[in-house]
């Protein structure tokens, strides 16, 4: 049987964070995650917005994480290669109702210790956006809010703690966790049992069936839909900060901003659900989100759409952050209602349950070898000439265009199915170098990608997935 | 490679052939090609059906045949190419491209001549609700996968859009063994040729629902099947209680061609709204005097034969403007009114024949075309009936045009 100190259950931001942490430390760690490819669920299928926690619940561990998350990722994005920017957002109010919000809202953020937090004027926000409904009458300015690349971080996070020892069991599910003595012994997976000192459930949306296993589903988490647009780069309306509506008691509200590659995305919707598995759009959320977001940026433009896809946020009921460790079963860590904020609040996250864990009795030291550093695939669209030049007499690959709408090459495709934890489907190939990403969405490069994978996996084409068992692209030869 | 050309064109597609063979037949004498493919010949190479060069050479040809004729030609002609090279950049007089063999490279040009192509629309752009599972393809890609990389696509499918591609691949797909359901078509026409639809979708009892849409995508991991709602004419919104789900694992979208003019637009060249083109003159000229531009990137053609016809004669104007033969003088635009919805090119120089092609907006039978300079009408034709999908041309002399300060083209 195989033998680890810690398996962590899920390698979504939470997780992937956590096994990073905890590669710094002389321990033996596993990651399951049931997904053939890392990024979990919900972390990758989000507003990709990296939060200050302003308008948290004041005093609650989401507000203490979320806002100690957001100062680390300076460093996070510098050390693992992740494209980031403090972008800045703004919460305008356009009627008396909202514009009379404005100093409670501003209050929490106080509250929540985010204390630089501004009031400003109608006519200074249509100064920093002007794009903005002019009937705007005044509103925040949150500085510190900022865009991530929300893939990269989870696979930079995760490559990273690989690189540092962590073992990463892909496509693999936990089916059990078994207790003994009123501790935990081992954890059960599709791939067989793992004997283990220290268990951590992570698994975000399904991390009630996980607590499950062990007994201690005091509650349920419900998939809360959020669809989203996402448009040209060359839409005619843009933003350059994030937009955010005024909340209502129901919802957070349905924002504009940039992402990091400079598409716009509007969105989300907050519907909620019961199956975890439903990530399919539909005409009436997606009909809210023109109607909802107009009002603010009256010239949106939706029919430069380029795509659009719906996340699962993990409604915890009832609800709130919750980690939790437990006087009658020793060395698990349950971690629930992990939501909006988990991309932002993952890295504090991690910290905090490593610490709960040294301070009840894991017992490790540091590495005296830990690599913070990762490099990343480089960025061929984003060199300068010079480097471009460079790294096509390093490598030939690197001057073949597969994907000409976002300008990625057979050189970096290569390089990301070789690396640590590398691409294995379409979508792994996507979510690392935005092939097929761009405005014909794969049209062009969609063949040659599969290709590419064929031949570097050395499997056939038709067992190239788009993603996930069942997800093959082909169905096989056309002729023998 | 030389570093300096008389023209370079970007794309070796119909149209990047056939402006190098008429750049060369004018005269010109370094003629270079840049083809980020394998192979010239562009979207030729994967469409193997016949229909090709009736125009042009009198006789009924496959796509790769049709390439080899002009591949031939270009050449025979001493046209340089350079394949699997992407061009990252077009400046006034040069091209900036990057491939295996030189790296990164800068090649001047007295013209360049923009001969891309176009792409097409995808799932996103036409915004249909659902999952995104494996076995969505747009019909371009899903024929080029069956016919050049011997790839089968699925085995049960249904074709949103009635474009030309699409109607072709409902064929070719019925041809290679896999049951196609339908052919979904929002408007109450097909958006391709005529003679498409008869001998792809009557001639193997595929059904063609008209005023119909995909409104639902489902499936996890791949299709497991579509939801096609009937849609009103008048607002072309599905009407709500005629969904019938088509159980099938792949769907193949034709819902129309988009000129790719990324390069254009980085250029600083004025595109037109409505071709989503550059605009041209009648010698193919972009507002940059030295960069032309020929082919479906200018407005999407329906025949490669027309693509060619047009091509050559940008590639003749594009040679004789490197050789300082090609005169600026007055130019008047071209005016679309009625049931035209573009006309190309959209101005001239009046003091030259012009060819000018349009589109209509809508099906009508018994129209009259006419030709009006500053509002007076110059000739006038009748016609059986005008289709969307069918190109219409006529052409004008310069003694019935001198001096007006603008053409119109006219269909009631």
């Amino acid at each position: 049987m195989k033998q680890t100190d810690v398996v962590v259950i899920g390698a979504g931001a939470v997780g992937s964070a956590l096994a990073r942490e905890l590669s710094k430390y002389d321990l033996d760690v596993t990651v399951l995650e049931k997904n053939e490819d890392l990024g979990g669920d919900s972390s990758r299928s989000n507003s990709a917005i990296i939060h200050t926690g302003y308008d948290a619940k004041p005093g609650t561990l989401e507000s203490q994480l979320v806002v100690a998350a957001n100062p680390m990722y300076d460093k996070i994005a510098r050390d693992l290669d992740v494209p980031f920017k403090r972008i800045g957002a703004i919460l305008p109010a356009f009627t008396d109702e909202q514009f009379a919000q404005l100093p409670a809202l501003k209050h929490k953020a106080m509250m929540n210790r985010v204390y630089d937090v501004e009031y400003k004027t109608g006519a200074q926000l249509l100064e920093m956006e002007p794009n903005l409904n002019p009937s705007v009458k005044g509103g925040l300015y949150i500085p510190r809010e900022s865009i991530i690349d929300p893939f990269l971080l989870c696979i930079g996070l995760a490559e990273n703690a690989a690189d540092n020892g962590v073992h990463f069991l892909l496509g693999t599910k936990c089916t059990g966790i078994k207790v003994e003595e009123g501790g935990v012994t081992a954890v059960e997976t599709t791939a067989g049992t793992i004997a283990t000192k220290y268990v951590v459930n992570a698994a975000g949306l399904y991390c009630d069936e996980v607590a499950g296993y062990v007994g201690k589903n005091d509650y349920y988490v419900t998939p809360r839909k959020g669809q989203f647009y996402i448009l040209d780069k060359n839409t005619s309306c843009k933003v350059g900060m994030i937009v955010l509506p005024i909340p209502t008691k129901v919802t957070k509200g349905k924002l504009m901003c940039p992402t990091i590659h400079g598409n716009m995305l509007v969105g989300p919707t907050a519907e909620d659900m019961l199956d975890k598995t439903d990530k399919s759009t539909n005409a009436e959320g997606l009909a809210s989100i023109a109607a909802d977001v107009s009002k603010m940026i009256p010239g949106v433009n939706l029919r430069d759409t380029i795509t659009q896809y719906c996340g699962l946020r993990a409604q915890r009921n009832p609800e709130g952050l919750n980690i939790d460790i437990y006087d009658d079963l020793a060395r698990y860590v349950n971690i629930s209602g992990v939501r909006s904020t988990g991309l932002t609040g993952s890295v504090a996250i991690a910290k905090y349950v490593v610490d709960l864990m040294l301070e009840n009795g894991l017992r490790a030291t540091f590495k005296t070898n830990f690599n913070p550093i990762r490099h990343g695939t480089p960025r061929f669209a984003e060199l300068s000439a010079k480097e471009r030049a460079e790294l096509i007499a390093r490598d030939p690959r690197y001057g073949n265009i597969v994907c000409r709408c976002e300008t990625v090459t057979e050189g970096q495709i290569c390089d990301a199915i070789h690396r640590t934890l590398g691409a294995r489907s379409v979508d792994g190939v996507k979510r690392r170098l935005r092939a097929g990403m761009g405005r014909c969405q794969g049209g062009f490069c969609g063949p040659r990608v599969i290709e590419i994978i064929a031949r570097e996996l050395g499997i056939s084409p038709e067992e190239v997935r788009k993603n996930e068992p069942g997800s093959e692209m082909l169905t096989g030869a056309v002729r023998e | 490679m030389k570093q300096i050309y008389d023209v370079i064109i970007v794309g070796g597609g119909p149209a990047g052939l056939a402006a190098a063979v008429g750049a060369k037949k004018e005269g010109a004498k370094d003629v270079l090609i840049v083809e980020r493919d394998v192979s010239l010949g562009g979207i030729l190479e994967q469409c193997i059906h016949p229909g090709f060069g009736l125009k042009t050479f009198g006789e009924e040809l496959t796509g790769p045949e049709y390439a080899r004729r002009y591949i031939k030609e270009a050449l025979d002609l001493g046209v340089e190419y350079k394949l699997g090279t992407m061009v990252l950049e077009v400046g006034d007089n040069s091209v900036t491209g990057v491939n295996r063999e030189d790296g990164l490279f800068v090649a001047e040009g007295k013209s360049v001549i923009l001969a891309m192509g176009c792409r097409e629309r995808t799932r996103g752009a036409i915004a249909t609700p659902g999952t995104r599972p494996a076995g969505v393809y747009t019909a371009g890609a899903a024929q080029r996968l069956i016919n050049r990389q011997n790839m089968m696509v699925g085995k049960t499918a249904v074709i949103l859009g009635s474009g030309d591609i699409g109607m072709i691949m409902a064929r070719r797909l019925t041809l290679e063994g896999a049951k196609v359901l339908a052919v979904a078509e929002i408007m109450d026409y097909t958006a391709g040729l005529t003679r498409n639809r008869v001998q792809c979708l009557e001639d193997f009892n595929i059904p063609l629902l008209l005023n119909h849409t995909v409104v639902e995508i489902k499936g996890k991991q791949r299709v497991e099947g579509v939801v096609i709602a009937e849609v009103d004419p008048a607002t072309k919104k599905p009407i709500a209680g005629t969904e019938k789900l088509y159980e099938c694992d792949t769907l193949l979208l034709s819902c129309g061609l988009i000129p790719e003019n990324e390069l254009t637009a980085a250029a600083g060249i004025r595109i037109n709204k409505i071709t989503n083109g550059p605009d041209v003159n009648q010698f193919m000229q972009t507002c940059k005097p030295s960069v032309f531009a020929c082919g479906n990137v200018v407005h999407v053609n329906d025949l490669a034969d027309n693509v060619s016809e047009e091509s050559e004669r940008g590639g003749r104007y594009a040679a004789r403007y490197a050789m300082g033969k090609l005169p600026a003088g007055k130019e008047i635009p071209t005016v679309p009114e009625g049931n035209v919805r573009y006309v190309c090119p959209q101005r001239i120089a009046p003091d030259f024949p012009a060819t000018l092609f349009f589109r209509a907006a809508k099906p009508e039978k018994g129209a009259v075309v006419r030709v009006l300079a500053d509002g007076k009408e110059i000739s006038s034709r009748k016609l059986i009936k005008i289709n969307p999908g069918e190109m219409e041309k006529v052409t004008v002399k310069p003694e019935d045009v001198s001096g007006a300060a603008s053409l119109t083209v006219r269909v009631d």
